[in-house]
């Protein structure tokens, strides 16, 4: 099995070559190179501030204005970097969907939530309104949301956590993207629901970027990864040897921090 | 809408003053008890009575009738300076929020200048161009709440354009006309109708204010002010007189900024809809912004 971090040279996968991120002087991203193949999920993993947020920013163009983006993100062979933003929008969504942290944060309040699945609907598929509502109702059920037809018709502050994130997958998947980008997508859930949003996961064919800091749900949900330190990437690898035999300080500390959690309370699996 | 609006004694109290307001102001344009410009020196300083409902002035002139005839003053300059308010409002929200960094930029230092400018200034600057009139006063209140409204509303775009679900909305492939007119302009809203129920409120006062200075309408336009600035003269002789007027502009300024608020909370689906999740997630209400939430009118 060829190492699914190492830059490759196929067309198809998301390929991310060199990216790199200045905010003023400072560079916030160096250098990150990984492949994510077709319908694989690699994990980035790495501390606060390592710069998992902004790869995963930089991979939807969505970098904070006043940033420059170097390097190249190609998408099953097409660059994405330096498409000028009406361009590279067309590809938001249809080629690279993203699911946030924070559910609670990323609905628009003032909008019903079917509004807000059936939006990229409309965008990507070109739907009418009447197919987009129904659209979105096949979207709602297929993330395992309990009594759709008046699930959508709420307001995101009438649903939980857990059914907020099942919402935004549901938006980011409206457009049927070959690849997805989580950025710690479980990280505000609790245990329980954190295990069911992991289900959903799992079971979506898209190629996938996650990051996260979490290093049972990295063992879960990828198979490689790589570790970010300070905006670089210092690892790469399979997940089960990054865990057995972590290279770089940055991962022996993720990993021992992981233990030391661990022995202080026993993870008990979905049930707790 | 209207009937969450009902639902709040604020949005109550404020729909009802106001449409009493607008209905006399139209009344006043057929009948008014008697000639409100009709001086009568044989019958100055008289109390309430049948004939003169809230007595005479110190010509004689009957209290009620000019009252009602400066409801229209009052109706005009609130509606003119909201009109002028909003579009200046929008238009330099705009310039400053959506255009190019350096434009718009330069647009927040540009706001920064204006809005120390007092609208007394603004006013005597017109009246000097212009001579004193009602539409001087519309004018200057209108330009410099359309100032601050673009300041406060500025800030809540960028606001805005930076938060989650805009970021998850263009992720999601929404483009700029999207954002714009689905996220930003629905979710600034609320700020911009506070602020706009605020300026109309201070409109109000600023044209009593004005009037009182000499600034305003002219002797032959009834207006609460003037009629304000007439009779506190005597207060201390005869108080109940400059009460009227005083308690109609303390009404009115007071309905029109709890207008602002009930509207605010009648459109916000966070406070009119029932929290529905089982096990029930507390709503992510946001704390109250300072800028979205009415203080107080400061004339």
């Amino acid at each position: 099995m060829s190492d699914a971090t190492t830059p490759g040279t196929a067309a198809s996968g998301l390929e991310v070559r060199g990216l790199t991120v200045r905010i003023d002087r400072r560079t916030i991203l160096d250098d990150v190179t990984f492949t994510v193949p077709p319908g694989r999920r690699v994990g980035v993993i790495g501390a606060s501030g390592s710069g998992k947020s902004m790869t995963s920013l930089a991979l939807m163009g969505l970098e904070p204005t006043g940033a420059t983006v170097t390097g190249s993100v190609r998408l099953d062979g097409t660059e994405l970097v330096g498409l000028p933003d009406r361009e590279r929008a067309r590809h938001r969504g249809a080629g690279i969907g993203m699911v946030f942290q924070e559910p609670g944060t990323a609905l628009d309040p003032l909008r019903r939530v079917g509004a807000q699945i059936a939006e990229p609907l409309r965008l990507h598929r070109g739907l009418d309104r009447r197919a987009a509502a129904a659209a979105a109702l096949d979207l709602a059920v297929s993330v395992g949301l309990p009594d759709p037809e008046s699930m959508l018709r709420q307001y995101p502050h009438q649903l939980s956590g857990g059914q907020r994130q099942r919402i935004c997958i549901a938006m980011a998947m409206a457009g049927q993207p070959s690849y997805l980008v989580a950025d710690e997508p479980t990280t505000a859930l609790d245990v329980t629901t954190e295990a069911r949003i992991l289900e959903l996961f799992e079971g979506l064919t898209a190629g996938m970027v996650f990051v996260t800091h979490d290093l049972a749900v990295l063992a879960r949900i990828a198979d490689t990864a790589v570790v970010l330190d300070a905006g670089r990437v210092v690892e790469h690898g399979s997940v089960a040897g990054l865990l057995a035999a972590p290279q770089h300080p940055a991962t022996a500390a993720l990993v021992d921090a992981a233990r030391a959690t661990a022995r202080r309370a026993p993870r008990t699996g979905g049930s707790a | 809408m209207i009937r969450r609006l009902l639902a709040r004694p604020t949005g109550v109290f404020a729909v009802v003053v106001l449409g009493l307001l607008v209905v006399l102001a139209v009344v006043s344009l057929v009948w008014t008890p008697q000639d409100p410009f009709r001086a009568d020196p044989f019958h100055q300083w008289e109390p309430p009575s049948p004939a003169h409902w809230f007595g005479t002035d110190a010509s004689g002139r009957d209290i009620a009738s000019y009252l009602l005839a400066g409801t229209r003053t009052t109706v005009l300059v609130a509606v003119g300076s909201g009109v002028i308010a909003s579009v200046v409002g929008m238009v330099l929200t705009a310039i400053g929020s959506l255009t190019a960094r350096w434009v718009r930029e330069g647009t927040a230092v540009l706001l920064d200048i204006l809005v120390a400018f007092p609208t007394l200034l603004t006013a005597m600057l017109l009246t000097a161009i212009a001579g004193g009139s009602l539409g001087v006063v519309i004018v200057s209140v209108g330009l410099s709440f359309g100032v601050t409204i673009a300041r406060v509303a500025r800030g809540e775009i960028r606001r805005i354009a930076r938060s989650d679900y805009v970021t998850a909305a263009r992720a999601s492939g929404v483009g700029g006309a999207g954002v714009l007119f689905r996220h930003l302009v629905p979710n600034a809203a609320p700020l911009f109708t506070v602020q706009l129920s605020l300026a109309m409120a201070t409109a109000v006062l600023a044209e009593a204010g004005l009037s009182y200075l000499g600034y305003g309408a002219g002797s032959n336009t009834a207006s609460w002010g003037s009629m304000l600035a007439d009779l506190q003269t005597y207060i201390g002789v005869h108080p109940w007189s400059a009460t009227w007027p005083g308690a109609a502009i303390a009404l009115v300024v007071a309905a029109l900024s709890l207008l602002g608020d009930a509207v605010r909370d009648a459109t916000d689906p966070r406070l009119t809809t029932n929290d529905r999740a089982a096990g029930g997630a507390p709503a992510p209400r946001t704390p109250d912004d300072p800028a979205t939430t009415n203080t107080g009118v400061t004339a």
